[in-house]
């Protein structure tokens, strides 16, 4: 009886990417110099997370957050170690992985010219879920989101980023999985929609008993939502606990409280802005 | 338990069907423009045949020209159609960026591209009986010595080879996210050129004509002519359509090995991720 709903055991995973050079001096060439480099997102990292558990990740962006994600999706591979959902290998044992996942990404992305009814029902079937019942749980949800029933059938080009984001939200949840992927789900809403949002993750957490594995650079939500958090940094896990023991390893400026912010800080030697600044020029 | 599986992967399959018809539904400006593209483009071809005497100044049976015209473009027409829905079924997901929940549903390839062979078939007679309908209306077209239920068998098992065509270019906007789309027009118009479609594959260069005996195209072309122009007996065309039923089944084959071992590579190199 497999007692982790994820396992990551020395995971590694890089990515090649192409960058374009200067030609060299007084050489004209008809094709553009580019040469490849290795970017290491995930540096041998190990994570277990219990049955049950809401786990956060929280780091910069080009931290390596999402890049976890997706390996628990089966969307990347890794080039070494392993992943294992509920006891099934995400690499060898996908389909029975996919029946048990469902993610939320930072961007929603859907087609555009249908509606939330016609996407969820995509989801849905692909699913294999009943028709009747994937109905009844979408406008369920929705409604439950704070979606007006009116907007259930526009086009979701029509739709605010905010309300996009929450039918994102909700075919994630409709497939009733065991483990929630949730990367950046609230990054870029409004702060009303962000807090109906992080609700209803409360909820299902509580009435469902899912495993919530949730990416975020948000350092508040993930004090609020999550019962351990590993922060994460250029690819590795520099500290991993509950929020109140991430926040005692740092003692208290001024006599304010302790924030996530200050933790990692601490732990780093950067600010989050910093550490964001430090990937975009590739340092 | 069998049976609840069963369900499941039906409902997969369908998944892809109703999507691709909510497609049509939501861009159907875009299928109004594309048919009037492909009508108008049967028509030109069509007409050169009609014109053969005046271009030729020599009394010639346009008749027969405009026929053989004919069968070769609305067939060309429907094998083009099933080769870019097969071939667009990961297309679509690039562009509109869902590409990644797809693949992360707990479906199988196979049921995918049911699905999507389903749709495509539909859409593909639709939408070719409709321009038989308007072309009709243009040229007298006499086909009642013509063997219907051969012609229909000739399809289908041409059908299927096509659809196998469609697996190999549907690897293209798996590997080429930018670009992929736009190189399965290169796999279509080489098809095109060397499978006989408006002209016997005799009158290529002599070094294309075991390239020509390779597609597919060019025996379903030459066997529905047969069927349609000549009214040959479905007893002697029984072979050909072995041979293209064969041929379906290996590049069916080939093409899930290849799409499965590129998804494996796109998922190593994070390949899914750019929505092109």
């Amino acid at each position: 009886m497999c007692t982790y709903a994820l396992e990551v055991e020395r995971v590694r995973k890089t990515f090649t990417r192409k960058e374009r050079v200067p030609r060299p001096a007084g050489k004209r060439t008809l094709f553009k110099h580019t040469k490849k480099e290795e970017v290491i997102a995930l540096k041998d990292i190990d994570l277990y997370v219990p049955k049950g558990e809401a786990f956060g990740v929280l780091g910069p962006n080009g931290s390596g957050k999402s890049t976890l994600i997706r390996l628990a999706s089966t969307l990347l591979l890794p080039d070494s170690g392993s992943l294992r959902i509920f006891g099934h290998d995400v690499e060898h044992d996908a389909t029975a992985v996919k029946r048990l996942i469902n993610r939320v990404s930072v961007d929603a992305a859907f087609f555009k010219k249908f509606s939330p009814i016609e996407n969820l029902m995509y989801a849905a079937r692909l699913y294999g879920m009943a028709p009747v019942e994937a109905k009844k749980k979408m406008r369920a949800i929705m409604t439950r989101l704070g979606l007006k029933e009116s907007t259930f059938t526009q086009p979701m080009e029509h739709m605010s980023r905010g309300m996009q984001q929450k039918v994102a939200v909700a075919r994630g949840f409709l497939t009733s999985p065991i483990l929630l992927l949730l990367d950046e789900p609230t990054t870029g809403l409004d702060p009303h929609s962000k807090r109906d949002v992080q609700a209803f993750i409360r909820e299902i957490r509580e009435t469902e008993n899912a495993t919530v594995l949730l990416t975020t650079h948000d350092m508040e939500e993930a004090d609020r939502l999550c019962d351990r958090i590993a922060i994460i940094d250029d690819g590795r896990i520099v500290a991993l606990d509950d929020p109140e023991g991430l926040k005692a390893r740092v003692p208290p400026k001024n006599g304010e409280k302790t924030t996530m912010e200050d933790v990692f800080i601490a732990l780093t030697g950067r600010t989050f802005a910093d550490a964001e600044a430090a990937k975009e020029v590739g340092a | 338990m069998k049976s609840t599986a069963m369900i499941r992967e039906i409902r997969g399959a369908y998944a892809f069907v109703e999507r691709n018809i909510n497609l049509i539904k939501r861009y159907w400006g875009w299928e109004l423009v594309w048919l009037i593209y492909s009508l108008t483009n049967a028509l030109a071809i069509t007409y050169i045949g009609n014109g053969m005497g005046a271009i030729t100044g020599q009394i010639i049976d346009t008749q027969a020209v405009v026929k053989y015209l004919l069968v070769g473009a609305l067939i060309w027409q429907y094998l083009s159609v099933i080769f870019y829905a097969i071939s667009e079924m990961i297309a679509w997901e690039r562009w509109e960026g869902t590409i990644e929940y797809t693949f992360m549903a707990p479906v199988s390839r196979p049921t995918h591209l049911v699905g999507t062979t389903l749709f495509a078939i539909g859409y593909g007679v639709i939408r070719t009986l409709t321009i038989l309908v308007i072309v009709s209306a243009f040229f007298r077209l006499d086909l009642s010595d013509a063997n219907i239920l051969g012609a229909v068998l000739m399809l289908l098992a041409g059908s299927v080879s096509f659809v196998g065509l469609g697996i190999w270019a549907a690897v293209l906007p798996l590997l080429y996210p930018e670009r992929g789309a736009q190189m399965t027009n290169a796999v279509a118009a080489i098809l095109l050129l060397i499978s006989g479609v408006y002209y016997p594959i005799e009158t290529l260069p002599q070094w294309l004509h075991p390239i020509a005996r390779c597609s597919p195209a060019t025996y379903v072309i030459q066997g529905m002519r047969s069927c349609l122009l000549d009214g040959v007996e479905t007893r002697t065309l029984l072979p050909t359509i072995g041979l293209l039923l064969g041929i379906g089944l290996a590049v069916i084959t080939i093409g899930l090995v290849i799409f499965g071992r590129v998804e494996t590579y796109a998922k190593r190199a994070g390949r899914l991720k750019r929505s092109g």
